[in-house]
């Protein structure tokens, strides 16, 4: 007999391997060798526009994997995760404006909106940021550091609840009036644009291209293993307890702040690798990307897929995506009305999501609980 | 509003000024010991200069007849401007007024000449000098209210005064008794007088100027207390003197300036986040769409504005009156069918709640776009709005004015519905213990509605107040509902004073805040001071005493 207090699961069962490594070898490997190798215009060649939104996606679908592991896991409801997706974005962003060099529209060595606003060098934030290796590095420190400090705090004198989810409302609020300055740095309420190598290569090459949505697919991947494997541990258990009931979680000895804290600084670095991915293949970032309607809605991907499942998250973010570039393209002036009406259907007859609603179907236990 | 100026730069304009001086000052010692035939004469010279070719000439002859300051030059002048003088027969210069011909320096009517008069054409520039020419003759004009406007006039807003007026002020003041005229004309005299060649003039000029409330004065008197401003050395202590004194009355009139803008803004946030608050206390749910009941609000003013357009115009001023109970019943529907069909079932689940109300305001703002538009629709202030008083150098718009108050009555409305009324009473009850007050019989249910309709009638109480003095456009609820929830945090819930202290003090902080490190650093120095403060008080400035524990 099992002893209820030891609960020992795979990882994935057998078929839900084998749907995985099927994805991955899709997306990650079949798309992209497709779009690289087979000439222009071949019929099975996915175009660029696939190839650039099946990587928009797949970012979007990370960022709901972090979503899920603090709100789905640990309760914790965050209005501001798109600070952490943004600021990956803009740290590598940086590296890719170094990449110019001197073929952007002025020659000059600093980047173009430097010479508009008349700067002579480079500011202090730029320092190193020619560096592959040390802009990997910044994106990972960058929102890692920033979350931890403001987590610090936040968790320490208790915030909770909605609270803290206005609270980072405002910050991301705050950080994004921020950025639209031109004397922040950053390109002002234009951003960083224009790429046009990386690593030596052009950006715009479908090779290039090609690997960016590979390294994309397969970070993807690995965050949601690793994501799996982690709700599974001692730390991953004591998480969803104090989501369920963070007193008795205090009460029984745990301190919960260092939990929270290192799940929150968690979620925050993998938002701040899947912006650094993000940018050069969707080739832009701009301060728009911080608001807090985007960071609302990071929250509505992750409650259509179904909280606290982490595949859920990952339907959620291509669903909505999907629907926003379809309703985008077909009626522009319906697209927020399906959205509303999306927070509002879910929240009130899906409040498990699309998986979770599978479920129910299929008659499962094993659904994590949703509140 | 025209100044007397010869505009500096120009050296014939300067060698103007200086010849005017020169011929101002000896015509003056003229016309005082003058016969009055060679006055008469004196001014047939300078008319004829008036239909010279030569720019300078006719400045200098205007000039002239202002020297003169007989009541037919402001007639002469007049004509000029307007293009009613003429050159007639023999030279003489002709006036033409109700289509018969008189002549200039007379005013004799002349039979019509056989030959049609040659006008005499001014160019703008010249007429600019005529209107300023003018402007100084009506300091002599017998009625005081015209020697009023025309004393103020002169000082415009940044107190124009030049030397070359200085013969004609002296004698304007030494003319002059009535004591509404006689402070302003000592001002314009200074300071045309600041600028004498004499250096005791302009040390008397500068000691008056130092009780003069015209921002300009401090450019003025920053120019000669420099170095290298004013050559002689008593002149420039006094302006020294002068300067400290006029920066510490505009510094005053600046602090007068912040608090105010402080107390308007913070009068705005607190109304904003009064329903906010009570909605939060009671209900424990943060209503995303509460920014939108606000827009409700707005464009419901916008409404009553369209209606008393089209159907009482004459009564166009009380439509804001109207608006009132208009807006806060439309606010105040929508936002109990809300709290009926949507936050009712989303009841223990305030994060839902969070994301449902942000869709609804999703939904609530596309409407307004597809329905009214996306542009921002305009609002005119009716008259007893418009306008502002001026304190000490700060303004006050008469607007922002009301509005304080408007905003001190609702909260005391608020404040005795919720200390008097049963309904009140409900409400504090339900707040502090829900279970108990249900047990003990309160309809929980229904206390939910009303309270909820009244936050959101509130919200649209702001909606209308917010229209009086911003833009009104479907993105109006958004820019404030971050600082709405800034004050509910910082003030807590459950009681009122928390929404009060807090929106004061966040308004009055950022507006002290902002001319220093501008509204982007105020707002995150706001932000990080609220997370500091939390810190030590998480519950906010005011939290409600009970024995819930905390969920």
């Amino acid at each position: 007999m099992n002893d209820p207090l030891v609960v020992k699961r795979r990882l994935f069962g057998s078929f839900e391997w084998f749907l995985l490594i099927a994805a991955v070898l899709l997306a990650g490997v079949v798309v992209p060798l497709a779009h690289a190798l087979l000439p222009d215009g071949a019929a099975l060649r996915p175009s660029s526009y696939v190839v650039t939104l099946a990587g928009k996606f797949a970012c979007y679908a990370m960022l709901a994997v972090a979503m899920d592991l603090i709100w789905g896991y640990a309760g914790i409801l965050s209005l501001g995760q798109s600070l952490w997706f943004a600021l990956g974005g803009y740290v590598f962003g940086m590296h890719l404006m170094r990449g110019i060099g001197r073929e952007g529209q002025y020659q000059s060595d600093l980047p173009d909106f430097m010479v508009f606003l008349d700067w002579k060098q480079l500011p202090w934030h730029w320092w190193n940021s020619d560096q592959f290796a040390w802009s990997i590095l910044m994106v990972v420190l960058v929102p890692g550091v920033l979350a931890f400090v403001f987590g610090w705090f936040a968790f320490r004198s208790r915030i909770r609840g909605v609270y803290f989810s206005i609270i980072t409302q405002a910050l991301t609020y705050a950080a994004m009036l921020l950025f639209f300055r031109n004397e922040t740095g950053f390109g002002g309420n234009n951003g960083f644009t224009d790429f046009k190598t990386l690593l030596g290569f052009r950006i715009t090459d479908p090779a290039v291209r090609a690997t960016l949505l590979a390294i994309t697919v397969g970070m993807l991947a690995a965050v949601f293993v690793f994501s799996r494997w982690l709700v599974q541990t001692r730390f991953g258990r004591v998480l969803q307890a104090i989501r369920d009931a963070e007193g008795r979680v205090r009460f029984c000895g745990y301190d919960t702040l260092r939990y929270k804290l290192a799940i929150w600084t968690l979620a925050a670095v993998i938002s701040g690798i899947a912006g650094a991915l993000y940018v050069p293949q969707v080739g832009i970032i701009n301060p728009g990307e911080m608001s807090p309607a985007n960071a609302i809605e990071i929250a509505v991907w992750t409650a259509v897929g179904g909280r606290g499942t982490l595949i859920g998250p990952i339907l959620g973010a291509w669903l909505v995506n999907g629907a926003k570039s379809w309703f985008t393209m077909a009626f522009p002036e319906y697209w927020l009305f399906f959205l509303g009406a999306l927070f509002v259907a879910v929240t009130l007859y899906l409040p498990a999501g699309v998986i979770g609603f599978f479920r129910t179907l299929r008659g499962s236990a094993g659904a994590e609980n949703p509140r | 509003m025209r100044s007397f100026r010869f505009f500096p730069g120009s050296l014939s304009q300067v060698l103007c000024a200086a010849r005017v001086l020169w011929v101002a000052f000896s015509l003056l010692l003229a016309a005082l010991v003058g016969h009055p035939a060679a006055r008469a004469e004196v001014a047939q010279q300078a008319l004829l200069g008036l239909a010279s070719e030569e720019f300078d000439v006719r400045v200098a002859a205007i000039e002239q007849l202002v020297a003169t300051a007989e009541p037919r030059v402001a007639v002469i002048l007049k004509a000029l401007v307007d293009g009613d003088l003429a050159t007639g027969p023999g030279g003489a210069i002709l006036l033409s007024a109700q289509g018969k011909w008189f002549n200039a320096a007379s005013g004799e009517a002349v039979t019509k000449p056989a030959v049609e008069p040659e006008a005499i054409m001014a160019n703008n520039a010249l007429r600019q000098q005529a209107e300023s020419a003018l402007a100084l003759l009506r300091l002599f004009s017998p009625d005081v209210q015209t020697r009023l406007t025309a004393a103020r006039e002169l000082l415009g807003p940044g107190g124009q005064g030049e030397a070359s007026m200085l013969p004609v002020l002296d004698r304007a003041l030494a003319a002059e008794r009535d004591p509404a005229v006689l402070p302003i004309l000592r001002m314009v005299h200074a300071f045309a007088a600041a600028s004498a060649p004499e250096a005791d003039r302009r040390l008397d000029a500068v000691r008056t100027l130092a009780a003069s409330p015209l921002p300009a004065v401090r450019t003025l008197l920053a120019r000669l207390a420099a170095e290298d401003g004013d050559p002689d050395r008593r002149v420039r202590g006094a302006a020294v003197a002068a300067l400290a004194q006029v920066e510490s009355r505009l510094l005053w009139g600046e602090w007068l300036g912040r608090v105010f803008a402080g107390l308007s803004l913070g009068s705005i946030l607190m109304l904003a986040a009064m329903g906010l608050a009570i909605t939060y206390g009671l209900l424990g749910v943060i209503n995303m769409a509460h920014g939108e009941m606000i827009m409700i609000g707005a464009y419901s003013t916008w409404g009553v504005q369209t209606a008393f357009r089209a159907w009482a115009p004459q009564a166009f001023d009380w439509y804001p009156l109207v608006a009132l109970p208009v807006a806060f019943l439309t606010a105040a529907l929508v936002g109990a069918l809300l709290e009926r069909t949507i936050i009712r079932h989303l009841y223990g689940r305030p994060l839902e709640t969070l994301l449902a109300t942000w869709g609804i305001s999703l939904a609530l703002i596309q409407t307004v776009r597809t329905l009214i538009g996306p542009q921002n629709v305009e609002i005119q202030n009716p008259t007893w709005l418009s306008g502002a008083l001026t304190v000490a150098g700060a303004t006050l718009p008469w607007n922002r004015m009301v509005i304080i108050g408007f905003s001190l009555a609702v909260l005391l409305m608020i404040a005795l519905l919720l200390s008097q009324t049963r309904l009140g009473l409900f409400v504090r009850g339900v707040t502090q213990n829900r279970a108990m007050a249900s047990a003990i019989g309160v309809p929980t249910d229904r206390v939910d509605l009303m309270a909820f309709g009244l936050g959101s009638g509130v919200a649209g109480l702001a909606g209308v107040a917010l229209s009086q003095i911003g833009n009104v456009g479907p993105d109006l609820g958004q820019s404030f509902i971050i600082d709405s929830f800034m004050v509910v945090v910082l003030g807590g819930v459950g009681q009122l004073a928390g929404t009060v202290f807090a929106g004061f003090g966040l308004g009055l902080v950022s507006k002290f805040l902002e001319p220093s490190v501008g509204a982007v650093i105020a707002k995150i120095a706001i932000l990080v001071g609220i997370i500091a403060f939390i810190q030590k008080r998480p519950q906010g400035l005011f939290a409600m005493r009970g024995r819930a524990l905390e969920s």
